[in-house]
Order: C-alpha cells, then structure tokens, then sequence
C-alpha cells in the first residue's frame, strides 16, 4: 500500500498529490486555458462568468477573488497554471513570494541574495 | 554509429527570456548568469553538435492534467513554442530529428520503459532557452530530440527510474546508424521553490553536492525519494531530475568518463540557484 500519509510534512510546502489534485482541478483547467490571450482577456472582461463557465466550486471561486496565492493552493490549485493567473496580473515570482512569506518584496529578493553568501 | 559528445546542464528561468530579448546580459543582475556561457559557447563551437536530446519539463503548455504522461519523447519534425501567459517572447520554431526519436522510441520500449510518443508538440521556454543560451547567435545550428518528464502531477517518477531512463536513451543514441555528434541537454534547476510559506528557498549546499556529484559520482541523487529531493532542493528543484537523466545517458557504456568542461552556479536569478555544467566524454 503507498503509505503517503506516513511522509514527513515539508515546512511550508504542498506537493500537488493526488489529494490536491481532486480538490483543484476546474481551477488548474481555468488557469491553463490563460496560455490564450483571448482567454486572458474574457476572464479580466467578467471573472465571476469565466469562473461559471470552468465549474469553480465555491471554495475555488473564493480563492481566485481573493487574490491570495496561499489560498489558491489550499483550494487545490496546482504552480504550473496558477503562474499563468499571476501573469494576467503581471505579478512576477517575487510579488507572488512576497505575498506568501509575508514579507515585502525587497525583503523577499534580499533573502534570496543571502542564499548565496 | 552515432557519438555522444558530452552533456550540458542549465537552468531556465523564464525571465531569462526576457533578459535575452532586451539586451540586458552585461547588467550586474544578468552578467554573473550570463558570462558562464562563454566557456561552454567555446567549447561547443569546438565540437559542433549535430543533433541534441533535451530534457526537460513541461509547464503546462504541451500537457495539462487531463493527459500527462510521465515520459514523453518528440517525435515531429518541427516544435513550436507558444505564448505561456507571463508575456515572455514566443522563440522561432526548431527542427526536430525523426530518425533519431524513433531510434530512441523503439529502443527505450525494447527496453520495458511505457512512454508517451508525441508527433506534434510544443515546447515551452524550457526546451527553447538553452538552445537560445548554448547558440545565442542566428538559427539553432542543431536538431532536436526532446524528452519530457513529468514534474507537475505528483507522484513523479523515481530518481532511480530517471536514471535508467537516461542510461537507456544513451544507449540508442549509441547504438543509432548515423555518423552525427549528439549531445544531452538537461534544463531546468537547481534549488528553488515559488509556491507556498517556502517560497524562496533556495539550498546552495546541496546544489553544490549536486553538481560535484555529476563528475565524480553520477548515481549519488538516486538515493533520495522524491519527497526527500522536494525537501532538499525545493518543489521546483525536483527538476534536477533532467540532469540526472542527462548524466546517466552519459554512462550507457562500460568505458564511458566525462571531463567537466565548466561550470557555474549564481544565486539569485528569479528565485532560483542558477547552475551551468558542460561535460565532455572521454573513452
């Protein structure tokens, strides 16, 4: 029997497993479809429609107004296509780490310097 | 038969992308990423490639959840790169090798692995920006076998399959009726994370056992699981996976040894610990 649940837990970090995977995927099938710049554009015209028109569950939709990169992921939504949705809101990995360390994002580049030193 | 010339390593941060595409290879956030190329540059003007193996990830672009496959080798004869969502340019499309991803096709199946085969792809910037940083001038001058892995639906596949996979494609790329000059691109890596508390974290330490470990001890990362390689390297630096492969394709024979050509390895680019290696062959 795969014994997942018996893994260590990675500090702050969510492998997108099968769970994740069953809690998230109209939300990650929303966000690959923003590889289309039509796509980008009919979600930025009316969220809430392109929302209904993917299936998001409440928990999904609520995630996306929220603009909450961690909440994302809790609702199931898997880096690769959330990236895009950062992308239509020409957050870069910085903007996106800031917002999930809490930190500013000159403190956040500032750590990823020290990790050189 | 055909003959494997060395294997090269990179990272490909998207932004490099853009990096490229405005000229910024000189600033002092670019210049210490980008002057490790000049070496390797030389090195490959020396011993011109003919044909090259890619491996890499795909980033949602190729495959999506509804169909992923966990190895998926090209097979057109043209790939195409597309717009991603982040804004980065979309790179002029690159010839693939038919009769080399058949030869590979056929032997890696012989061989009992299950692959995707894939007659029609696109590419994202992880199979396009090592072949804009290796050749950074005019059209690619090589052809183009790509081999995707999976790093985006959990499980993934072992260390240890990663490397019998990439022993296996050096061993048809030997074994290929052909006189061209191969070499094994790995892209992708080092450490680093974007998603989650986590996101930063970058392991230098690691990295740098890592890289060591591709000249003088090449199965040494196939001890890890997956779960410990994410908690060692971050959830993207699982990539590192394509560099095992490539560095097992170099040791298809019993006589097989590389020579490191050079290396590199600059922290931050984005958020990642960037590495470079180039490893010749020896008999």
């Amino acid at each position: 029997m795969h014994k997942a649940a018996a893994l260590t837990p990675i500090p702050g970090t969510t492998p997108f497993d099968g769970e994740q995977a069953k809690k998230g995927y109209a939300l990650n099938k929303m966000c690959f479809s923003f590889n289309s710049a039509q796509s980008r554009e009919a979600f930025l015209k009316d969220e809430e429609a392109y929302m209904r028109q993917y299936g998001l569950t409440d928990a999904q939709a609520a995630a996306i107004r929220s603009r909450q990169v961690l909440q994302l992921i809790a609702a199931g939504g898997n880096a690769y296509y959330l990236a895009k949705l950062a992308g239509i809101f020409k957050l870069d990995m910085q903007d996106i780490g800031a917002q999930q360390t809490g930190m500013t994002k000159e403190a956040f580049k500032a750590k990823l310097v020290a990790a050189g030193e | 038969m055909a003959k494997i010339i060395g294997g090269l390593g990179t990272s490909h941060i998207p932004a490099i992308g853009g990096a490229i595409h405005k000229g910024l290879q000189q600033d002092p956030y670019w210049k210490p990423f980008f002057d490790g190329f000049g070496p390797v540059r030389k090195w490959l003007d020396q011993s011109r490639p003919d044909v090259v193996v890619m491996f890499y990830n795909d980033h949602g672009l190729n495959f999506f959840l509804d169909k992923m496959p966990t190895f998926a080798v090209g097979a057109a004869a043209q790939y195409n790169n597309a717009d991603e969502g982040w804004g980065i340019p979309t790179l002029p499309p690159f010839a693939g090798d038919v009769d080399l991803s058949w030869q590979i096709i056929n032997h890696l199946v012989d061989q009992e692995f299950d692959i995707t085969t894939c007659q029609q792809m696109w590419v994202d910037h992880a199979c396009t920006l090592p072949l804009k940083l290796f050749w950074p001038e005019g059209e690619c001058p090589v052809t183009v076998v790509p081999i995707c892995i999976n790093t985006v639906q959990f499980p993934l596949p072992h260390a240890r399959r990663v490397y019998a996979l990439g022993k296996a494609v050096g061993e048809a790329v030997a074994s290929w009726d052909s006189t061209k000059k191969v070499a094994i691109i790995a892209s992708g890596g080092l450490s680093h994370q974007l998603d989650g508390e986590r996101a930063g974290f970058i392991n230098k330490a690691f990295d740098l056992q890592f890289l060591e470990s591709l000249v003088t001890n090449p199965e040494w990362a196939t001890q890890f699981s997956i779960h410990e390689l994410v908690e060692k390297s971050g959830t993207q630096g699982v990539e590192l996976l394509m560099w095992l492969a490539m560095r097992a394709s170099l040791t298809h024979s019993a006589a097989s040894g590389v020579r490191k050509v050079h290396s590199n390895y600059h922290i931050p680019i984005s958020n990642t610990a960037t590495g470079l290696i180039a490893l010749e062959t020896v008999a």
